[in-house]
């Protein structure tokens, strides 16, 4: 078997897993009690029986459930998410496209300031392991897990924002004068402002990946061939970054794809503390005014993304280790 | 426009419906300067709009916005008398059932097409076209006809007469014809790019981000003197008084605790201009009066003087509002001061509930009848701070002359859906948003108990039915005065709600701002007339 | 692989229990998470005694009042006393964290040993659903349904269970795999046990240290989304007091209201890097290669 062949067989293994998650959501949200906002007019006097029965109509609403989900599916076929339920009723997927690349921007720079500072304090807590050193940071790293992002966030803003007055307290990038700066101009406005809500939402996932590190590489340092390596007196630097790291971050690649909901689930807080425009609000604003089809929208791209991430998480794992491509693979 | 309102305080929205009482906290008195163009206001909003066409639009936000981009017939001034917009001059005829206006002639769309009778017109065709999903088609059912003579002609005829009449014709009504004649009004580009004639112009509008607006140069009442107008949306309330430290916010909001307590720095005073005055609103206990528990009025009576308004406004509103004592608030000049008031009295409201066989015979501290205790669950909704702290209030008082109250917080949709529109509920605390006309059929005639109609508690009085009608044909302002004082005595010897507060609109706005008057209108009639100093304009635009 | 030797360890029930519990205490880490988590369940159990004010208190005429010998911890936007509050707060916190992680411990455990015991095609099925759910951002779906439902306090720790089993799932499924093709299991089989006595009696006691572990550190996290969710206006609501909704309450007055989040925050704070701490002491304590 072929990398290819395994690619595919991974790829049809996701189809069900996408299936399943879009039957789901769907089921929960038309199950539970309520209405789409826009339908209730606030209270209008004027909006008789009929009227809502037609716009029930109008958005479908009044067909069964499997009526219903079969239509989504078709437009999900073409590639079509539906218009939101909402007054402007724009395009689902104008919506969701206007606000993806901002989200997107910030979990991928907090990702990579999560791996630039867990993975080498990992690396140091489990070669010194138990030492001052290991203790220490496992506190600093709980406790940046256990703040309540939201409290911190404001701590944040309040000393850094209105105290130091060093950095901007919320929005993406300055609001005037904006389109006269230059390039680099705009790249340094923008990095000022994103420096909390990267901070803020990396803070968190510094503990499992930290901890992850350590006893990964714990594991590793205990094999065979790292105290070959050391009995061949290569020099302990080269056995722990060459050897032994190598090994050790196989696993952390699964966890990097499944960390993906989490982190994108984690924009809704960060997101309304910063007034950042991203995904994380719309979906939160819809599930507020009930916009199914905004909701679905939201729940299609982020469950792509997820899966994306454990696809490629595979490749990864396939392109290091050839066992698994071949086939041979050990039950968890 | 009678709306249900959601959350009170932290969004600017109100103040385009707010009203009398002006005072201005502190801040000397503007120097006598010539006005200046230029400069910019960014004012901070909780909610993003939702669509710039406003008979679409159901929230503050989106009314706001339009409001400066579209200009109705008639307007409120400082005073709130209804004077001429798009209207020069009207003629009411008929004994009032016929109105004419006299268009003005010149006034342009944004596009450069002129505003004739025809885009009146098309505005009403659209606003009673029953496939327009609007909230605010029902003053404009009680017309018979409406014709456009001629181009600077409108005429419109009702069934009968009709006292809200006038005032209907605002800025919800009238639409550029040229530009949505023909389509489908849910899907026009124009809820996103709004080609309006107001004083300003659409510029641009980042989802959930911004919205700004341009000075239209060529506004028929004048050129406004800021060339922008930038509303910031922030959703979390902390952040966005962060932000108005840190200078990002001309404009916003305050609650009471901010406005009390937190700009009374001399930074706030030195850079920050407050105003106070009562918002046109008030916030309420109603009562499900088809539940066994609350049909008696005494003990309903009784529930309202268990409760000590004075303690939440104290605690609540930190003193920043007044007591309701009926649907109107205390400086609309349809609102009667005399009629019967509820003083917290937790004795009389034990005998009250006493005569009615309301007794503690278990001893468990809650009173009971027939083997069955006092309690009952209160819904409101989620998300409103002061509404919340209020329902905490009148819980702990309830409680101490025997009445269990649960408290259940909902979320808006679900709450107005299924509990609301199908009665399924005890007691509510809600507030109600009101016009400037004191007709309220809707939320009081006992022909709008039905489902999901206004007057969800069933309130059904034929005295009141009787002066709601008389009222709405009634043109002459002190024989109406008459019929809604004598509402208001009805309203508050039957209590079917316990009236609670009128609070405050708290607006905080940036000292190099010049032009503000506050007035009874509150004080963004004259927006367009703020300006800034040459040497402290702050933004310079290009 | 000698997995988990220690707790098949023969010998008299009690003197391993304190033996254990001794050599836990040997990590001052783990011993300090084991102090918070203690402190925190005498709180809960022992509010009322330890609470010096009714939580519930109004008082219109000392709102917002800085900490001062009345009160220790100020009081909030109506008056009540902030110390009382927190204290209280403890019970709901506490309440939150083990339902919500008993349900999910529950259902994990449930269907990870029944995937893992009976694998084939059960084993498959469970597992993907599983995976379904790991993609699922699940903060979403705690959302929509408590948006949609009501935030009563049940609701939250019943959603926050049923979103929070997939890594139990897993991690029972992968003891119940390895277990079940060792001696003692393939004895009680040919002994002629039934499925649910070797799973009970057999499988299950040898797995209960990675289910111990796993529950400790959701705890944790429990409190963490019963915060984010009071953030949101869904978490539980007042007045009964929650960590969760008392700094939500604060956040808006941050700056002249300090003590209004900043305790709550610290409440959650060191209750949270408390469960972690244990719940890391343990994970190692029961790492069979520790021990060489």
């Amino acid at each position: 078997m072929g990398l290819f062949l395994f690619l595919l067989k991974r790829i049809m293994g996701l189809v069900p897993t996408f299936f399943g998650i879009t039957l789901i959501s769907f089921l929960v949200m038309h199950l539970a009690p309520g209405e789409p906002m826009s339908l209730q007019a606030n209270f209008n006097p004027k909006m008789t029986p009929e009227m809502r029965q037609r716009l029930r109509a109008q958005y479908g609403l009044d067909k069964p459930l499997y009526v219903q989900y079969a239509k989504w599916l078709k437009g999900l076929v073409h590639l079509d998410l539906g218009r939101s339920f909402s007054p402007d009723r724009r395009k689902v997927w104008d919506k969701i496209k206007e606000r993806l690349p901002v989200t997107i921007l910030i979990n991928v720079l907090s990702m990579a300031l999560i791996l630039v500072i867990s993975i080498p304090l990992g690396v140091k807590a489990a070669v010194r392991q138990n030492s001052l050193f290991d203790q220490v940071t496992t506190v600093l790293v709980f406790l940046a897990y256990a703040a309540p992002a939201f409290w911190l966030a404001l701590l944040l803003m309040l000393f850094f924002g209105i105290e130091l007055n060093l950095l901007p307290v919320s929005g993406l990038h300055s609001l005037m004068g904006y389109e006269q700066m230059g390039a680099l101009e705009k790249i340094w406005d923008w990095t000022r402002h994103l420096i909390l809500p990267v901070f803020v939402s990396a803070i968190g996932g510094l503990a499992g990946f930290s901890r992850y590190t350590r006893s990964s590489m714990l594991e590793v340092l205990r094999q065979d061939y790292i105290t070959t390596a050391r009995a061949k007196g290569l020099p302990e630097r080269a056995v722990i970054y060459r050897h032994a790291l190598r090994n050790a971050l196989l696993p952390l690649i699964t966890i990097l794809g499944l960390s993906i909901p989490g982190l994108i689930g984690g924009s809704v807080i960060f997101e309304s503390i910063f007034a950042i425009p991203g995904v994380g609000q719309l979906m939160w604003s819809a599930v507020m005014a009930r916009d199914y089809p905004v909701l679905m929208g939201n729940l299609v791209i982020v469950s792509i993304l997820t899966l994306l991430g454990n696809l490629l998480a595979d490749i990864g794992y396939a392109a290091v280790d050839p066992r698994i491509r071949t086939g041979i693979q050990s039950e968890e | 426009m009678l709306r249900i309102h959601q959350r009170s305080f932290l969004s600017v929205a109100f103040l385009f419906v707010s009203l009398l009482v002006c005072t201005k906290a502190f801040g000397k008195a503007p120097s006598r300067q010539m006005p200046a163009y230029g400069d910019a206001i960014v004012v901070g909003s909780i909610g993003d709009a939702s669509t710039l066409i406003p008979m679409l639009a159901t929230d503050a936000t989106s009314h706001e916005i339009a409001g400066l981009i579209y200009n109705g017939l008639v307007k409120y001034d400082k005073d709130l008398n209804l004077v001429g917009d798009l209207a020069k001059s009207w003629e009411i005829k008929q004994g009032g059932k016929e109105i004419i206006f006299h268009l003005r002639k010149g006034v342009r769309w944004q596009d450069g097409v002129e505003f004739t009778s025809k885009d009146v017109l098309f505005g009403f065709k659209t606003i009673t076209n029953p496939k327009t999903p609007t909230a605010y088609a029902g003053d404009f059912m009680e017309v018979e006809k409406a014709q456009a003579p001629d181009p600077y002609t409108f005429r419109v005829i009702y069934k009968e007469p009709f006292a809200p009449a006038l005032s209907s014709w605002g800025d919800i009504v009238v639409l550029p014809e040229h530009l949505l004649k023909g389509k489908d009004i849910t899907k026009s580009p124009l809820a996103r790019h709004p080609v309006g004639l107001g004083p300003y112009k659409f510029r641009l509008w980042k989802t959930q981000e911004r919205i700004e607006l341009d000075a239209n140069p060529d506004y028929f009442d004048g050129r406004p003197y800021l060339d922008r107008y930038i509303m910031r949306i922030i959703p979390d309330p902390a952040t966005m008084f962060m932000e108005l430290k840190a200078g990002g916010l001309d404009w916003m909001g305050l609650s009471p605790v901010q406005y009390k307590r937190q700009t009374d720095t001399p930074f706030f005073r030195k850079n920050f201009r407050k105003y106070k005055y009562l918002s046109f609103s008030y916030t309420y206990l109603g009562y499900n009066l088809r539940h066994p528990l609350f049909k008696d009025k005494r003990v309903r009576q009784a529930i309202s003087y268990a409760i000590d308004k004075e303690e939440i406004i104290r605690g609540v509103l930190l003193g920043l509002g007044v007591v309701a004592t009926g649907p109107y608030k205390p400086d609309a000049w349809f609102y009667n001061p005399n009629v019967r008031r509820y003083p917290y009295d937790p004795q009389k409201a034990k005998a009250l509930l006493a005569q009615c066989g309301w007794k503690d015979t278990d001893g468990d501290g809650i009173l009971d009848k027939d083997g069955r205790p006092f309690s009952f669950t209160v819904l409101t909704n989620q998300g409103n701070s002061l509404r919340d702290k209020t329902a905490q209030i009148i819980q702990y008082r309830l409680k101490q002359v025997g009445i269990e109250m649960k408290i259940r917080q909902l979320e808006w949709t679900a709450f107005i859906n299924d509990f609301i529109d199908k009665r399924r509920f005890e007691a509510v605390i809600l507030g109600w948003t009101l016009g400037q006309d004191p007709d309220i059929y809707d939320i009081w005639h006992s022909s709008k108990t039905g489902p999901k109609q206004l007057n969800f508690i069933g309130y059904k009085n034929k005295e009141v039915d009787r002066l709601l009608v008389m009222g709405r044909r009634t043109f002459d302002r002190k024989r109406r005065k008459k019929i809604y004082f004598k509402i208001q005595e009805i309203l508050a010897e039957d209590q079917p709600y316990t009236f609670l507060y009128v609070p405050m609109s708290l607006p905080i706005i940036h000292a190099r701002f010049r032009g503000i008057k506050p007035a009874p209108a509150g004080i963004s009639y004259n927006f367009i007339r703020w300006w800034v100093p040459k040497n402290e304009q702050k933004y310079i635009l290009p | 692989m000698e997995a988990y030797s220690a707790v098949q360890m023969d010998g008299p029930e009690r003197s391993r229990f304190f033996s254990t519990f001794f050599r836990l205490c040997g990590n001052p880490l783990t011993l300090s998470g084991l102090i918070i988590v203690g402190i925190l369940v005498f709180t809960a159990i022992f509010a009322p005694v330890l609470a010096p004010y009714d939580p519930q208190k109004i008082d219109t005429y000392h709102v917002l009042e800085p900490p001062c010998s009345a009160h220790l911890l100020g009081t909030d936007g109506l008056g009540r006393d902030c110390l009382s509050r927190l204290i209280y707060g403890s019970r709901i916190s506490l309440l939150v964290g083990f339902v919500a992680v008993g349900i999910a411990t529950f259902v994990g455990t449930v269907l990870g040993a029944i995937a893992g015991y009976y694998g084939k095609w059960v084993d498959s099925l469970i597992m993907r659903f599983v995976d379904i759910m790991l993609c699922f951002p699940t903060i979403f779906l705690i959302m929509a349904v408590i948006a949609f439902l009501e935030p009563s306090i049940w609701n939250i720790m019943i959603v926050i269970g049923l979103t929070g089993w997939m890594g139990v799932a897993r991690l029972v499924r992968a003891e119940f795999l390895s277990l079940k093709k060792r001696d003692f299991v393939l004895a009680a089989r040919i002994s002629g046990a039934s499925d649910l006595q070797i799973v009970f009696s057999e499988i299950l006691p040898n797995a209960i240290a990675p289910i111990l572990v796993s529950a400790t550190l959701g705890v944790g996290g429990a409190i963490l989304t019963e915060s984010a969710l009071s953030f949101l206006g869904i978490g539980v609501q007042p007045p009964t007091p929650s960590w969760g909704n008392m700094l939500t309450e604060g956040k808006d007055n941050l700056e002249i209201a300090w003590w209004l989040s900043v305790f709550p925050g610290l409440a959650i704070l060191i209750t949270v890097l408390g469960y972690n701490l244990l719940g890391e002491g343990l994970r190692d304590f029961f790492d069979p290669r520790k021990k060489g």
